[in-house]
């Protein structure tokens, strides 16, 4: 099947039948990713830190012309050469132009999500670049020819027997190779390609408007290599990723930090702001940011999904959701899966094709508790799902039996006769598999027993008094 | 005091028994009870799934049924949560429903905490000593309401041990329609969920739906379950049967 956001149940479903060991491996990794958060949220005084973070957002968000104005000038006058990409072909027409005009044969790749969104590496090879993803998780999944699985862990879906696996295929190390050993590995072959490579692409964490500093997080080394070895930096960047002064990188860096991993900070903080400079001994030649909208202003025009846009991509409420814990990001069918990807992809993409994914959510608002940005992910989902029923996009039987359920609640005798109706039905019919419903609900549980008497009638024969 | 028992229809139906020892359990502490005879859903399951025009129509009935009452209670956080924090939402755009539902929202109180945040009262008695206890925190009465010490602070003054659950906090599976939207997820939320609980005599909570989908599933013999816990299977027994056996003793 083809991955799609409204192949979502079947998806779902699959990996859980067949595939138990991405779930074990989620759940280890993602728990692991949740309880670090837990403790570094508690370090600090996490609501006053996210009202803040929330404000700040919200106020570039309702000012964004005029600050994407003013980082375009501050980038400019620091040396870099800013483009504007409204959509992604647009995005890689520009990408397509500066590969050409530099001759690039080889690219290293930091971790980007936007990278994904706008399908670079497809373009880069079809270009003839060789690409290298340079983030360890980012490189497995890519020897393997999958997409992230996580926003912050891309590999988080893969143990370590089949990480031994891969290598041992690509590379021909032993199967019970240490992970210090595989890193090793890759490593070696990273160095050559950092030292080869005439182009890094990298995304950025934020880009302050007032300095035109562009910010990146990491913990191996590997951003800071791509964004200033090679001759030409391209930085790709979703235009909500703006912060309006260097000065909210203070808390924006920590608070992202510890809600992605649980760090206080990052193992290393890049703040580019520029190309090498004359007198310089290193750094790019040349620092392009594209600037990217790719449905983003839709979004913002939306009186409710706007808010999704204060998103810093940390992964948090991946790693707090207990749905996504099931089955990994692969089922969601899109690059931002978990509960912002539910509400980012009707966003982008258009609900009709992401209309499944508001749905994969038990609304238990563990997400909401996480996010840094207090992103209201449970309201945006049933935001999402009424639209959905309105825009006639649910199931026909579905939408019959809702209003047969309200028709009988809001008469009560009709409540009351449905009460006495169902315990004349003789046991199977609450506990086979003929209605659809009923069937999905036995299909794992024990069937239905109503208690022998309503409350509503132990109350009218005195049996309550 | 009068209070308007909302008995919630999963209650009702499911677990009508706890619904008489919630009346005991008021009565005992002074409260007069009453059953406003038309009430049904509160209409949750039909927000929940987008269905806002239907939400509506069962939120109008329920704003209608419980207009009289002094306050309304809830054996259930969930319904609670409907009524409180979602029934507002439903009606934010015509301003007399909105009046109607914050007036409503003021007097609506999940049991355990009006027994503890009105009534003032903190323990029962000590029914259940000795009894090792495991709460399922719903999520919306965590989440939403914040209801979290009330529900623990009585069952522990009443003698029971609390125990250690990591998973205590997090999502069953249930989700109303979720359940059936989709199974699979849901019954390996279940699973993850049930393959955490430690040994105990109860398992409890103030949410039917929860029971019925975490005890159904904990009961089912027809997939091979390697998840139950294993220690065996406790007793599920909703949280007003268990204030009540505070109250009481063993039954």
């Amino acid at each position: 099947m083809k991955a799609s956001p409204n192949n979502y149940p079947e998806e779902a479903a699959l990996v859980i039948r067949e595939h138990p060991e991405v779930r074990a491996s989620v759940t280890g990794a993602t728990l692991n990713f949740d309880q670090n958060r837990r403790k570094a949220y508690s370090e600090i005084d996490t609501e006053a830190w996210r009202v803040w973070a929330e404000a700040v957002k919200n106020h570039l968000l309702t000012h964004l012309d005029g600050y994407l104005r003013q980082a375009e000038a501050s980038l400019v006058a620091n040396g870099v050469q800013v483009h504007w990409a409204e959509d992604a072909e647009a995005a890689q027409q520009i990408l397509a132009r500066l590969v050409r005009e530099n001759q690039v044969r080889t690219v290293v790749k930091a971790k980007s999500m936007l990278s994904e969104e706008l399908g670079v590496n497809p373009l880069l090879e079809s270009l003839g670049a060789r690409v290298f993803e340079t983030d360890l998780g980012e490189y497995i999944i890519q020897l393997e020819n999958e997409p992230p699985s996580h926003i912050v862990g891309p590999a988080i879906h893969k143990n370590l027997e089949e990480i031994r696996q891969v290598f041992h295929r690509h590379f021909g190390t032993a199967l019970n190779e240490t992970p210090e050993a595989l890193a090793a590995v890759a490593r070696k072959r990273l160095r050559d390609a950092f030292l080869r490579a005439e182009m890094g692409i990298s995304g950025a964490n934020f880009l302050a408007a007032d300095t035109g500093t562009i910010a990146l997080i990491e913990n191996e080394g590997n951003i800071r290599l791509s964004t200033s070895t090679p001759r030409i930096h391209v930085a790709l960047v979703g235009i909500e990723k703006l912060v309006p002064r260097f000065s909210d990188l203070a808390v924006f860096l920590s608070l992202t930090a510890r809600a992605a991993t649980g760090q206080r900070l990052g193992t290393f903080v890049s703040l580019i702001q520029g190309p090498r400079k004359p007198g310089e001994h290193d750094g790019p030649e040349q620092v392009h940011v594209i600037l990217v909208d790719n449905g983003r202003t839709s979004v913002l025009a939306d009186p409710e999904a706007w808010e999704t846009l204060r998103c810093v991509r940390c992964g948090a409420c991946l790693n707090a959701c207990p749905v996504y814990r099931q089955t990994g990001g692969h089922a969601y069918g899109y690059v931002y899966s978990g509960p912002i990807g539910a509400v980012l992809a009707p966003g982008l993409l258009g609900l009709e094709a992401a209309k499944a994914l508001p749905y994969a959510s038990s609304l238990c608002g563990a997400c909401f508790e996480a996010c840094p940005v207090r992103i209201p992910i449970p309201k945006l989902l049933l935001a999402w799902r009424s639209r959905a029923v309105e825009q006639g996009m649910t199931p026909r039987f579905e939408a019959a039996a809702i209003r047969a359920y309200a028709f009988t609640m809001t008469h009560p005798l009709l409540y009351r006769l449905a009460a006495r109706f169902i315990r004349y039905l003789p046991d199977q019919v609450l506990d086979n598999r003929v209605v659809p419903v009923v069937k999905a609900w036995t299909e794992g549980r024990a069937g239905l027993k109503p208690s022998p008497k309503s409350f509503r009638e132990l109350w009218e024969s005195g049996e309550a008094q | 005091m009068r209070v308007a028992l909302f008995i919630t229809c999963l209650a009702d139906q499911f677990f009508a028994e706890s619904g008489v020892h919630a009346v005991k359990l008021l009565r005992s502490l002074g409260v007069e009870v009453e059953f406003p005879a038309r009430q049904t859903c509160c209409g949750q399951p039909a927000y929940n799934a987008g269905y806002w025009n239907e939400a509506r129509s069962m939120a109008e009935h329920t704003l209608d049924v419980f207009q009289d009452a002094e306050y309304v209670v809830l054996p259930s956080g969930s319904c609670t949560t409907m009524l409180r924090a979602f029934y507002p939402e439903l009606f934010r755009e015509r301003s007399s429903k909105f009046k109607q539902a914050e007036d409503l929202a003021g007097r609506t109180f999940e049991l355990a905490e009006f027994i503890v945040k009105v009534l003032g009262v903190t323990k029962l008695g000590d029914g259940l000593r000795g009894r090792k206890v495991a709460y399922h925190h719903g999520c919306h009465a965590l989440r939403e309401l914040g209801i979290k010490q009330e529900p623990l602070a009585l069952l522990a003054n009443a003698g029971a041990e609390l125990v250690d659950w990591p998973a205590s906090q997090e999502c069953c599976g249930f989700g109303g329609l979720f359940s059936v939207k989709l199974p699979e997820v849901s019954l390996s939320m279940a699973d993850q969920k049930i393959s955490t609980l430690p040994r105990a005599d109860y398992l409890t909570s103030a949410l039917a739906g929860c029971l019925l989908h975490l005890s159904g599933r904990m009961q089912n013999h027809r997939v091979g379950l390697e998840t139950t816990s294993p220690y065996g299977l406790s007793e599920v027994r909703p949280l007003a049967s268990l204030l009540w056996q505070a109250v009481e003793g063993a039954a």
